[in-house]
């Protein structure tokens, strides 16, 4: 262990936080995600609510002679967006005709391909001769899984699609259009789902390493004691109390997005953006950017040690 | 062919109207038939689809607000899980006001739920088909005193409350059943739209179903209803498909009132509140109003057209004759000129067998004849042969015995 010196007067190299930062809001920061989950689920409105913008449309199909999609697309979107001088670029990656067909084998797959391709262009930006002083990260940095609200159990094809997914990319749970469960309904539902997860041992996020202090211990048991999270998402306002707040209105009362009586949705945002966004750029690049490129250049070697030999 | 005789009883008379004077009591008729019907129940066999999590079993509670699925319990992350989708059935007789309602819930548990549906639909389309098979050999029985009805009246059909339009496999269930069943859709867990989102989506769903062919069960609406059933058979009409929540607790709402719906942080859904849902006009169509119209649709149109398709593919005919009315003169007449027919045919045919007959002895003779005329001359022919040699041989030996002499020492030597 190095001993702690403590400088007799002020040097002034504290300032490298405000350096860092002062670099940093000129570059920009970077958040990719992608939104998988079935059809009207409201993945697009989420995403707008969260970021309190129209940022993406829904997929839907909505005239009779448009066709059902038979594959699941990928389909990306960018934005910037900035507040208080702080530059987001944001890569919103959407699914449509993920799980929407009769037969869903392998409806996953070019979800997976996807998030492989960006590690692996990531990869190749890297090892190439004559590298980008600053390489563009088009590597997703988090997955929002949206689970039907059927108040009973995670299907057979969520359970298959997590667990695929928790190995490449950071998977976010969240229980769409929660406003169909009673408080009671909402909580059994999501010990069921936790349940499950953890008998398939399905790895989210966050991941618990051996680095973690207490207080991040702590934090990451909180989190996950919330997982998955229960929200409702809108893209239109409602007068509460004389403010207005994002919400739905019905005949039998208001649902306002916004309170943590109603949904968590203030949860998730905090998390995803106001706790946790670092971490979760963070933790792509340091496990499972780390993960796939060890796989590639062990394959690399190998392919080349064969060659030799043959 | 039948002959029309014009003058006979069943040429179209006009139906007149006649008045009575006085009371002769068959206005009690209606009276009758219902003392009947109370007493011997009615049945109701009803099938519920949609994927797992849409309320079915709680709809179907709430409808009859009995207890009749027991909450399920959740299975274990561990437990097995069944691969195909199953079918079963549920009994329970309820009683109102002395009526007996002989209730029968299909359920089709696992449908939609797996990775690849493809397979879902068949197993659902035989069990109707094999309802209907079971009701078909019941008619054809020797002894039909108690015929068990246990085809399929109405199949409610929950769609899930995206706000979108129908989905792949909704239209594929609908497609492939809506001929062989009364289909009732309804839009689940109706309390996660709003208003506007709920209308958008029943014009999209309506036309959906319009764009693929799908027959849904309609109504039929009775002229002479009077004009409050009237109105209130359109508004059921104009309102499907439903959009329903189900519920079978009683819960507070804010201004004290015991309901029965669900109770969220923001606001309680009322059940019953046509406001709020479709429920009642799903209960008024299924249960008050059309539930024998379904049972009359599926007995008249279903069941005859699987009849018909089934008797038509085993090789039966369609005889039209038997559709002729039965008036016991005209059928003697036809009955005689029929078995005249048949006599004039049988005449004629043995008139045939007795000339070919009467052909071949004929050849047959002619044909000895001109053998027997053949051998004849044969014989005349042998005959003269002889004749002329013996002749010869009588002239040689007339001319040896006419020279003697000249012969004797010739023929005495030896």
């Amino acid at each position: 262990m190095t001993e702690e010196i403590r400088a007799e007067s002020y040097v002034g190299f504290d300032s490298i936080t405000q350096q860092i930062e002062h670099k940093l809001l000129k570059r920009g920061f970077q958040f990719n995600v992608i939104l998988v989950g079935q059809t009207g689920l409201g993945k697009s409105t989420l995403i707008n609510t969260i970021f309190a913008s129209h940022l993406v449309d829904s997929k839907g199909r909505f005239t009779s002679d448009e066709p059902v999609r038979q594959t699941t697309e990928i389909q990306a979107v960018s934005h910037v967006i900035v507040e208080n001088g702080v530059k987001l670029r944001l890569n919103i990656v959407d699914t449509p005709g993920y799980g929407d067909q009769v037969n869903n084998e392998n409806c996953w797959d070019p979800i997976v391909k996807y998030i492989k391709d960006q590690h692996s262009a990531y990869l190749r930006k890297e090892l190439t001769a004559m590298r980008d002083r600053y390489i563009q990260d088009t590597r997703i940095h988090c997955c929002l899984y949206f689970i039907n609200p059927t108040g009973h159990s995670l299907r057979p094809i969520d359970v298959i699609v997590m667990k695929k997914l928790s190995e490449v990319v950071n998977v976010v749970p969240v229980i769409a259009k929660s406003d169909s469960l009673t408080p009671d309904e909402r909580e059994s539902f999501k010990e069921k789902i936790r349940e499950e997860l953890v008998y398939h041992n399905i790895r989210l996020y966050p991941f618990d390493t051996d680095e973690d202090d207490q207080e991040e211990v702590a934090v990451n048991e909180a989190i996950r004691a919330k997982v998955p999270f229960a929200i409702v998402g809108s893209d239109t306002s409602v007068i509460i109390d004389g403010k207005s707040v994002r919400g739905r209105k019905n005949r039998w009362g208001v649902v306002n997005v916004e309170n943590k009586e109603h949904c968590e949705f203030m949860d998730l945002r905090d998390f995803l953006t106001r706790t946790h966004l670092q971490d979760l750029i963070e933790t792509t690049a340091q496990i499972h950017y780390e993960a796939f490129r060890s796989k590639q250049l062990l394959a690399l070697k190998e392919g080349v040690n064969q060659r030799p030999a043959q | 062919m039948t002959v029309q005789d014009s003058s006979s009883p069943s040429a179209r008379a006009p139906i007149t109207r006649k008045k009575i004077h006085g009371h002769v009591g068959f206005s009690n008729l209606p009276n009758q038939i219902r003392r009947k019907s109370v007493k011997d129940g009615f049945q109701l066999t009803v099938m519920v689809v949609g994927e797992s999590g849409l309320g079915k079993s709680t709809m179907i509670n709430t409808l009859f607000d009995s207890p009749i699925y027991a909450p399920r319990e959740p299975l274990h992350p561990a437990a097995d899980r069944p691969k195909t989708i199953a079918i079963e059935s549920t009994q329970a007789v309820i009683e109102e006001n002395g009526v007996r309602l002989r209730l029968t819930v299909v359920d089709t548990p696992g449908f939609g739920d797996f990775v690849n549906n493809a397979p879902s639909c068949n197993p659902i389309l035989e069990n109707i088909e094999q309802r209907f098979d079971a009701y078909l050999s019941q008619e054809h029985r020797v002894r039909r005193a108690n015929l068990v009805d246990t085809r399929i009246h109405a199949c409610i059909y929950f769609i899930q409350p995206t706000g979108h339009a129908l989905k792949q496999i909704d239209i594929e269930f609908m497609r492939h059943l809506h001929h062989r069943v009364n289909l009732i859709p309804v839009i689940a867990k109706a309390d996660t739209m709003n208003d506007d989102e709920i209308a958008d989506f029943k014009e999209r769903i309506l036309s959906d179903l319009e764009f693929n062919g799908i027959q849904i069960f309609q109504a039929p609406m009775y002229e002479d209803d009077d004009e409050e059933s009237l109105a209130e058979a359109d508004e059921i009409a104009r309102a499907i498909p439903f959009a329903v929540v189900g519920a079978t607790q009683r819960v507070r709402t804010r201004d004290g009132r015991k309901v029965r719906g669900r109770a969220y942080p923001w606001g309680v859904v009322e059940v019953d509140n046509p406001a709020h849902c479709d429920f009642g006009k799903l209960r008024q169509m299924l249960v008050r109003t059309n539930l024998e119209d379904l049972r009359e649709y599926t007995n008249e149109v279903l069941f005859e057209r699987w009849r018909t398709e089934k008797l038509l593919a085993m090789g039966y005919t369609q005889d039209a004759s038997v559709f002729a009315e039965f008036d016991p003169a005209e059928r003697l007449q036809e009955d005689r000129i029929v078995h005249e027919a048949k006599l004039a045919k049988l005449e004629a045919s043995m008139k045939e067998v007795f000339r070919e007959k009467v052909e071949i002895q004929e050849r047959k003779l002619k044909q000895s004849e001109v053998e027997l005329y053949g051998r004849h001359k044969e014989i005349k022919d042998q005959l003269n042969k002889q004749w002329e040699e013996l002749v010869k041989k009588k002239a040689q030996l007339e001319g040896a015995m006419s020279s003697p002499d000249a012969s004797r020492k010739k023929t005495f030597r030896g």
